[in-house]
């Protein structure tokens, strides 16, 4: 069983990717299975980048127990409006700024659910997002 | 095909990672947009982008993408190299556009890879 806590900053387009990249070392070095690493990995990946985009800061929780992978990312705000909405493959509030640096297709919510085997979201504006993403063994 | 043969079709120049030239690659995927590559590319695809910043290089660290091709001339930005060289990702730069450096690749046999396509819900269904 592994579990850890890995803080993202808001902002940091730099460092965007390097607890998505963290996990998944930690994941090959305990013999996940590859498929499994993979979803893991674009599920987080997306989950960070949004933290980095959109959220004013939060952290990503990684588990591994006997059966699943499992993701949180809990952020402080601002909260999502309209959940159906960001949900919605296309939709997206980013940037210009944002979009030239290769994201902002209003992908990341449907591929973090499309890869998870179960995942959750809740919002509240003024209060911030927080999602669960379990991946099965 | 080789990531030796996909150099040489495009007159690519290495960036780095020229000892796996030997290693084969099945399919290919071109965009500039990593959130589209995300969602669609599957295993054994390399990546061709004109998106030159790290994140294209931790995208293709995400998805095991086994080789990263940058199009239009554009040299990479230093840390997106550094990064590379980190996980040992080989990096080729040529001066075709997207459209033609595709269409090269087609054209020498490399494999269209099939798109993981969903109905925008989020859902598998």
């Amino acid at each position: 069983m592994i579990k850890e806590t890995f803080p993202v900053e808001a902002g940091n387009m730099t460092a965007a990717g390097d607890v998505s990249a963290r996990i998944k070392r930690q994941m090959k070095q305990v013999g996940i299975p590859a498929s499994v690493v993979r979803r893991v990995s674009v599920g987080t990946y997306e989950a960070e980048i949004n933290l980095v985009i959109h959220s004013l800061g939060g952290h990503i929780d990684f588990e591994i127990n006997e059966e699943q992978v499992v993701i949180r990312v809990v952020d402080r705000g601002p909260g999502i409006p309209d959940l159906k909405k960001a949900m919605t493959e296309g939709w997206s509030t980013a940037s210009n700024e944002v979009r030239n640096m290769g994201f902002g297709a209003g992908m990341g919510l449907p591929n973090m659910k499309r890869n998870a085997d179960e995942f959750s979201i809740e919002s509240t504006v003024g209060v911030g997002t927080d999602i669960t993403m379990a991946f099965n063994i | 095909m080789t990531i030796g043969q996909i150099a040489k079709i495009l007159d690519a120049k290495w960036i780095c990672g020229e000892e796996q030239q030997d290693l084969e690659v099945t399919y290919a995927f071109a965009s500039d947009m990593m959130s589209d590559v995300l969602a669609h590319v599957g295993m054994d695809t390399m990546l061709l982008t004109g998106l030159i910043n790290s994140q294209s290089v931790r995208t293709a660290e995400m998805l095991d993408v086994p080789c990263l091709v940058f199009v239009r001339g554009k040299i990479p930005h230093k840390d997106a190299v550094q990064r590379a060289q980190q996980i040992d990702l080989p990096l080729l730069m040529t001066s075709c556009s997207m459209f033609e450096a595709c269409g090269r690749l087609y054209v020498a046999g490399m494999g269209v890879a099939k798109l993981e396509q969903y109905d925008g819900d989020g859902d598998d269904d």
